[in-house]
């Protein structure tokens, strides 16, 4: 069999950010579900992301999938002390916003507002962008996230310092590192792999 | 899958047991064991499949140096070397991210309120000299991994295109894009954790 790649149905291009329910096309064939084998199964780790292209079509190297899974689980639903939950998914939509990836801004800016209940600064972000004014403490998170996705990296003692001076210890630091390193991971796939489409009128 | 294998994170940042960071890694135990079984899964996996341990350390290598993260791309050279790869293809590599390294992301929107955005930068096409030694399979990887870098924005079906005409299949590509992706978040770890590691 010869692969090619997909050309998605007519769709809605969104461009702009946003906090909407969006979907997401593949370009390239994700496994059909009644090819999934038992591996390729346990390699979604929730049965329920069967329904998703994006994880059926990452399902072609199961044994990274899987890896990748539990590693974003544990760095973004951890409970245990840390950055709180909902400036976790900050720092996720904050890498999102400054790559340029609109499918995962939509999904961790969700998540950011909804655990924070701060709508309208999660808004700004998405709106004015990663210079947004949302507060010293969340400048600094966002200000860090940035630095951190630019490559080079731009992160330094400086970025350190500004998180410690806004209340975050150490395990706090490192969860922002790791909430914004994992979306680096993540954006690249969402972004290359597939593409954003505004949901359809229910 | 090997388990044994030391924590190459922990290595590049200089974690060493019983230490402030080696206390903070153990708080999120999964995602300290998964990025490790990541790196297992892309570079020393059980089966290989199509794409060969030398295409993977050579793209491990490239994406490193392209990051300018150089501790860490002499390691993927290292294995790169240990993985049977003649000494010309190390240093294809080597000319490669001399070529290509440059500083983002950039990239573009789809036309509309985001295009005041838009930033300009250089699309990668590896030079001629290096294009031999490489050959066209890895030389259409290296293009598409210089965008996953630093323009990944700029993403589009045509370059997937690219690669399934220079002969990487549907599932080699997911494999190929794991190895940048994940390395840019390995990366990234290391980076941040020895800034932490030397703020005490």
């Amino acid at each position: 069999m010869t692969d090619t790649v997909l050309v998605p149905p007519h769709h809605t291009v969104p461009t702009a950010f946003t906090r909407a329910q969006l979907d997401w096309l593949p370009w390239l064939e994700p496994l059909a579900v009644e090819a999934l084998s038992p591996r390729h199964m346990a390699s979604l780790v929730d049965a329920a992301r069967v329904k998703s292209p994006y994880f059926r079509l990452l399902a072609r190297d199961p044994d990274a999938l899987e890896a990748r899974t539990r590693t974003d689980k544990d760095i973004f639903y951890n409970p245990d002390a840390g950055l709180p939950r909902a400036e976790r998914e900050l720092a996720a939509a904050a890498t999102s916003r400054f790559n340029g990836c609109l499918y995962c801004a939509s999904v961790h800016a969700r998540h950011a507002a909804t655990y924070s209940k701060r709508e309208d600064d999660v808004q700004r972000l998405l709106d004015a962008g990663v210079t947004a004014d949302l507060g010293e403490r969340w400048n600094a998170i966002v200000a860090a996230s940035v630095a951190l996705t630019a490559t080079p990296s731009a992160f330094g003692p400086e970025h350190v310092d500004r998180l410690r001076r806004a209340g975050l210890d150490d395990l706090a630091i490192s969860d922002v590192i790791h909430a914004a390193a994992f979306f680096n991971w993540a954006n690249r796939l969402m972004l290359s792999l597939g593409e954003p489409a505004a949901a359809a009128a229910p | 899958m090997r388990g044994t294998d030391a924590d190459i994170i922990d290595a590049l940042v200089g974690i060493t047991p019983g230490s402030s960071l080696d206390a903070i890694r153990a708080r999120r135990p999964e995602a300290r064991a998964h990025a490790q079984a990541t790196y297992r899964a892309l570079f020393t996996p059980d089966v290989l499949g199509n794409v060969s341990a030398p295409e993977r350390f050579a793209v491990g290598a490239f994406v490193a140096g392209l990051h300018g993260a150089t501790a860490i791309a002499v390691g993927y050279a290292a294995r790169l070397a240990q993985s049977g790869a003649s000494a010309a293809l190390k240093d294809a590599v080597d000319a490669a991210v001399k070529e290509a390294k440059t500083h983002g992301p950039y990239g573009s929107y789809p036309a509309g309120p985001l295009s005041r955005e838009d930033t300009a930068g250089p699309v990668y096409r590896v030079g001629a000299a290096t294009r031999g030694t490489l050959g066209p399979r890895l030389a259409a990887a290296f293009e598409h991994v210089h965008m996953l870098v630093f323009h990944p924005r700029d993403a589009a079906a045509a370059a997937l295109q690219a690669l399934l005409d220079a002969g990487w299949s549907t599932t080699d590509i997911v494999t190929l894009s794991q190895i940048v992706a994940f390395l840019s978040f390995q990366i990234r770890v290391v980076t941040g954790l020895r800034i932490l590691a030397g703020r005490p």
